[in-house]
């Protein structure tokens, strides 16, 4: 089932137009940022004729860092009056990334939102239940419109009290669902729990971290659903990016307001179609934030195969991150905001390891931390005091509730070089 | 009253909670010719407190601490109880009624007789109304 089957089939010529349309748009918009400004003039390309798409190479990447760095309104290519909403995500050192949207980019993104849905096959007469945080974070309000603008009937219940969630997709008769992998897990543990009866469900859309195809299995089996995986970021509007059609083998990145580049992180050079690297976009349809070359940090590959439907490339299941970036139930974590926090609780030392986990189908991250010598006051009391303290610390700028564990001064591994700080065990994990 | 001489030095090393930790500090108190006179392991959530009383106190916290273990040394006091059935009542029930709050506490029976070692808050104060209550307290000196 198409929603815009001319764009969405696209190929050849008419998308390369296409696309050369919107690059050359883009890159007049981002011109209006200093920071591109300035990065066209060290590059020498100040006056860069974009004919075809290929002449992007000569534009240097934007890192999350630089986002960062122009914290809170530096990526806006319009007045601030022009944007109708903010969302953010979080960052290294407890400032976010701050993400704007106009009217046009949001009425876009929900277009892109209602595409995918309608791709996994969502129509008019489904009940839809969006089990995700609807605050800061881009997969609430956004799946919000674009099921709306499919025309499916929305339940707005974000995130907690699975009981009454399980309530109402059984007293609404829901047939479609959002929420991460681990929470879908979670939400069919409850189900089987309270012998629940989640007979109406047809359709799971997962996403916001990874997960493996064990998963899907277990997921679908326990579910009664089809599961489907959804990739997307808040710098490229939020979910929607990419989507699996039926087909479920690769996930269709929407080549008309996206341009896909995959490059070797380490040279920057870019990678053949089959080949595994760092995925670089550069949104074509962006009016408030307008990126070029944006490092996502997120690996995959295109594929070299055409798809079944006859939608464009597609590129792989994502399976792992160029950068130190862990995602927590969703919420990015970098090892540096971990050591940030201790470095301000002096009754701890400053190395740490992380331990991430995968424990009933939730992600669970356990941060070590040695306890400082000068207190330790012989009394347990005030070492669960001091633990108490790095768990509130570390949820206060994560967002994000840990176990901490204290150990014994000098007994965590210390690093020459590259530290290795992060120890995922979440693996193939159902 | 001379409260100081019933004030006995505890010391508390900090362990994770994983084998061979108590044998470690075991092992280096005996190299050391430290005699362990009574001791307790309490523990929290992943982490424990080694509670001992020992005869050379300074020694032994000096060895710990050179073979990197946190050590601190906790004030406790030690009654002596009657080794018999409702022993324990009595003390308690006493230590109840002088309204003494005890945060932790542990027990060794020896050549002392049975002895209670008790954590309070208030030392000096637990040690005046525990006397007063006719309670026998044991001199530090009986351990160090």
């Amino acid at each position: 089932m198409f929603w815009d089957k001319k764009i969405e089939t696209l190929s050849g010529k008419d998308l390369e137009a296409l696309q050369s349309k919107r690059l050359k748009k883009t890159i007049n918009q981002a011109l209006k940022i200093p920071f591109y400004k300035k990065q066209f003039e060290r590059a020498k390309i100040k006056g860069l004729k974009i004919k075809t798409t290929a002449d992007i190479t000569k534009i240097p990447f934007t890192k999350k860092q630089d986002l960062r760095e122009g914290y809170p309104f530096g990526f806006l290519a319009v007045p601030l009056k022009d944007v109708v909403r903010i969302h953010t995500t979080s960052g290294t050192t407890g400032k976010p990334t701050v993400v704007g949207y106009t009217k046009n980019d949001l009425a876009a993104w929900a277009g892109l939102i209602a595409r995918n849905m309608r791709m996994v096959g969502v129509k008019e007469g489904d009940v839809f239940q969006n089990m995700v945080n609807y605050g800061m974070f881009t997969g609430g309000l956004g799946f919000h419109y674009g099921a709306e603008l499919l025309g499916v009937t929305v339940v707005p219940s974000a995130t907690g009290n699975t009981k009454r969630q399980i309530e109402m997709i059984h007293d609404f008769g829901v047939t479609v669902i959002h929420c991460t992998p681990s929470y879908a897990m979670h939400l069919s543990e409850v189900a089987e729990e309270t012998k629940a009866d989640l007979g109406s469900l047809r359709i799971g859309m997962f996403g916001a971290e990874p997960w493996s195809e064990a998963m899907r299995k277990a997921l679908e089996s326990r579910l009664g659903v089809t599961a489907f995986d959804s990739y997307g970021l808040s710098e490229l509007f939020g979910p929607g990016v990419a989507f699996e059609c039926p087909e479920r083998d690769g996930l269709h990145i929407w080549h008309d307001s996206y341009l896909v580049e995959i490059i070797d992180p380490l040279t920057g050079e870019q990678l053949s179609d089959g080949e595994r690297g760092e995925l670089v976009v550069t949104p074509l349809v962006k009016e408030a934030m307008p990126l070029l070359r944006y490092r996502t940090g997120d690996v995959t590959m295109k594929f070299e195969d055409g798809c079944l439907c006859r939608r464009g490339q597609k590129i792989g299941r994502i399976t792992g991150r160029s950068d130190d970036m862990l995602v927590i139930r969703g919420i990015n974590v970098f090892p540096s905001q971990i050591e940030h926090v201790l470095l301000k609780i002096p009754e701890v030392g400053n190395q740490f390891m992380v331990y991430v986990d995968r424990v009933n189908h939730l992600d669970e991250m356990t941060v070590e931390a040695e306890i400082n010598r000068d207190y330790f006051s012989g009394e347990l009391a005030d070492l669960a005091r001091i633990q108490k303290k790095v768990v509130k610390e570390l949820r206060d700028a994560l967002e994000l509730r840990t176990t901490v564990k204290l150990v014994e001064p000098g007994s965590l591994p210390r690093f020459e070089g590259k530290a290795k700080r992060v120890i995922d065990r979440r693996g193939d994990a159902i | 009253m001379d409260t100081k001489k019933y004030v006995i030095k505890q010391i508390s090393v900090f362990s994770e909670n994983r084998p061979g930790r108590l044998a470690a500090i075991a092992h280096a108190l005996g190299e050391e010719n430290v005699n362990i006179l009574a001791f307790s392991i309490a523990e929290a959530d992943g982490f424990g407190v080694v509670r001992a009383l020992v005869d050379h106190p300074e020694k032994a916290k000096k060895k710990l601490v050179a073979l990197g273990f946190n050590v601190a040394f906790t004030d406790v006091i030690a009654v002596r109880m009657k080794d018999k059935p409702g022993g324990l009542y009595e003390i308690a029930k006493l230590l109840g009624d002088a309204n003494i709050n005890i945060e932790y506490s542990y027990a060794y029976s020896g050549k002392e007789g049975a002895v209670l070692i008790l954590r309070v808050d208030q030392v000096d104060d637990a040690i005046k109304k525990i006397s007063a209550f006719g309670v026998q307290l044991i001199e530090s000196s009986v351990f160090h």
